[in-house]
């Protein structure tokens, strides 16, 4: 059962083999034992989420059963839920507990799903390998040593480690797809807009995007038909019909034109990822499509960019945490300016007080233009490459990551080495397009390997379909690290 | 780019983050890092190019001036660090 799709749960539920409850109750056992290794979870609450399995039981029973209804899924605890302390990785809110639901949090309640657990995360979203966040590193379950990628580390790993059916994550810069590539699992990345950001914790409102990790391209469809959806109350939600995101899983791949960029395998690729990557090909290759070497010249910019444009966003947006309203609070301050000052330099950790450095460094007088301003520039001719590369292929494919997961500690405290593992991801939120990440094989190391697929905007439905025509013909997405 | 401690101090108390010396220096030589990698992009020539601050070139919705939150005093109130009769408790800033 632990190892069963979303849509098999969700069969074996209406036909009455398992009940809510004891699908939760199984993977609440499975946290009890595993989540003292993997620290995948920051907080579960058992009570509540039997609670609502239970109510699931009683939609099943009357036969009012939707999709996911009565399926355990882990929620990032970057997503307020109503009752449920939320954190966000961060002691300025370890004891916040959410006053109502985020979108994401409501549309899985309608649909009848359980809130299985909050996931750890790297602080506020900052970080590659969830070793920024207050309540401790996340381990991987390909093994313990090393990390699962961030920020949206502890949905990874509870997914990989079948502690849970599936989770959301979000990604700002990769946060979704890179510790997806280090975990062996799957997860989207959908166009911006897509997905509500009201009462998701902000971190860089013109990136983070909401998505699922799951175990199969399929079950991440399923997800995304029930988080996406226009929500007045995110200002950048986009007004769109609502989609079925598994309409096209079964067609097939004759003539599709996979784009290579060539500054994807260039220096600082390892070389067993590429080896997967180029194997991955040759499968689609059997599977009818064209490979077409493309070019996306600005990539190596891509880094400086958005490490001007994520960090003036985040000092504005963490702004707010002042001690005042809510979050943590000095116990000793002298005035109100001390108050602040001690409040967030005790509660915020060390990467996010250095992001919020850059961020107020590079929006102060005198260096708006040179930076921002340039960035932001640079920014559009980003995205207009992707727009250029898109006139000649239909999806675009590339390796996630530059490496499969390195070890705890291993990045030290360099923050420029940690910044450049997400050179492959980082371009695709300052476009805007949606991005994904499968696994395709595994390393020198026995670790797993990520292929990234971008599509053009509002393209899902065709990535996924990429993605699951793939997962039909290989079984990577089905190894279990246990 | 290298960034001095009258800098780094600067940004901290813009940004409102109490540092101590010793913080400052480590502050100093990471950002100054962080600065050299960001300089690669001041060799881009960017003239005529529009500025891009979103992923969708979209107009700002409006909606109607009307009320549409309700009352929740009491239950934002309840995660706050100090209030009293419905206000919230700072150290004072008006003698």
């Amino acid at each position: 059962m632990i190892n069963a799709t979303l849509k098999q749960l969700g069969v074996a539920l209406r036909a009455k083999q398992i009940s809510s409850v004891e699908l939760t109750q199984l993977y609440l056992d499975r946290i009890a034992t595993h989540n003292p290794v993997y620290n995948a979870y920051i907080t579960v609450n058992a009570k509540t989420s039997l609670a609502q399995a239970a109510a699931a039981d009683t939609l099943l029973a009357a036969g009012d059963a939707q999709a996911l209804t009565g399926i355990p899924i882990a929620q990032k605890d970057i997503f307020c839920a109503q009752g449920w302390r939320t954190t966000c990785g961060s002691k300025m809110l370890a004891d916040f507990i959410a006053p109502y639901d985020a979108h994401v949090i409501e549309q899985f309640n309608r649909a009848g799903a359980v809130n299985l657990g909050k996931t750890n995360m790297d602080e506020f979203a900052m970080g590659s390998s969830n070793e920024t966040s207050y309540f401790g590193p996340v381990r991987n379950p390909w093994n313990p040593k090393a990390v699962p990628g961030g920020s949206s580390g502890g949905a990874a790993s509870a997914v990989a480690a079948r502690l849970c059916a599936a989770a959301t994550g979000t990604d700002t810069g990769g946060s979704i797809r890179q510790p997806a590539a280090l975990c062996g699992i799957s997860g989207i990345k959908p166009t911006y807009g897509t997905v509500s950001r009201y009462g998701m914790i902000a971190f860089a409102s013109s990136l983070d995007q909401a998505g699922p990790m799951a175990r199969s391209a399929e079950d991440c469809a399923l997800m995304l038909n029930v988080m996406t959806g226009f929500d007045e109350r995110d200002s950048t939600s986009l007004q769109r019909d609502k989609e079925d995101y598994t309409r096209d899983l079964n067609k097939p791949l004759t003539g599709l034109r996979i784009g290579l960029p060539k500054e994807f395998f260039a220096e600082g690729l390892s070389a067993d990822v590429g080896s997967r990557v180029a194997e991955a090909l040759a499968e689609y290759r059997k599977l009818g499509a064209t490979l077409v070497e493309i070019s996306l010249p600005n990539t190596r910019l891509a880094v400086p960019v958005y490490y001007v444009l994520a960090p003036a966003e985040a000092s504005s947006n963490l702004s707010r945490f002042d001690g005042v309203r809510y979050g943590y609070r000095a116990p000793e301050y002298t005035d109100l300016a001390d108050m602040y000052e001690k409040s967030r330099a005790q509660g915020f950790g060390e990467e996010v007080k250095r992001r919020i450095m850059i961020g107020t460094y590079v929006l102060s007088h005198g260096y708006y233009d040179a930076y921002y301003l340039q960035a932001q520039k640079i920014r559009r001719l980003i995205a207009q490459d992707f727009t250029d590369a898109f006139e000649q292929c239909d999806v675009i494919m590339g390796p996630t990551s530059p490496s499969t997961a390195f070890n705890l500690g291993e990045k030290g405290d360099d923050p420029v080495q940690m910044y450049l593992s997400d050179i492959y991801t980082i371009a695709v939120n300052l476009a805007g397009l949606p991005g994904m990440s499968i696994p395709c094989g595994f390393g020198d190391n026995t670790m797993p390997v990520g292929l990234q697929i971008i599509g053009n905007y509002f393209d899902e439905a065709r990535m996924l379909n990429v993605a699951h025509q793939y997962q039909l013909a290989t079984d990577w997405h089905s190894r279990a690290p246990l | 780019m290298s960034l001095s401690t009258a800098d780094v101090q600067k940004v901290a108390r813009l940004a409102r983050l109490a540092m101590n010396n010793t913080e400052i220096e480590a502050a100093r030589s990471q950002l100054s890092g962080i600065f050299e990698l960001i300089a690669e992009m001041q060799a881009v020539d960017t003239t005529d190019i529009a500025p891009m601050s979103h992923a969708q070139d979209l107009s700002q919705r409006l909606r109607a001036d009307n009320v549409t939150e309700t009352n929740q005093r009491e239950l934002f109130q309840s995660i706050a660090p100090q209030v009293e009769s419905g206000l919230y408790l700072v150290p004072q800033v008006i003698e």
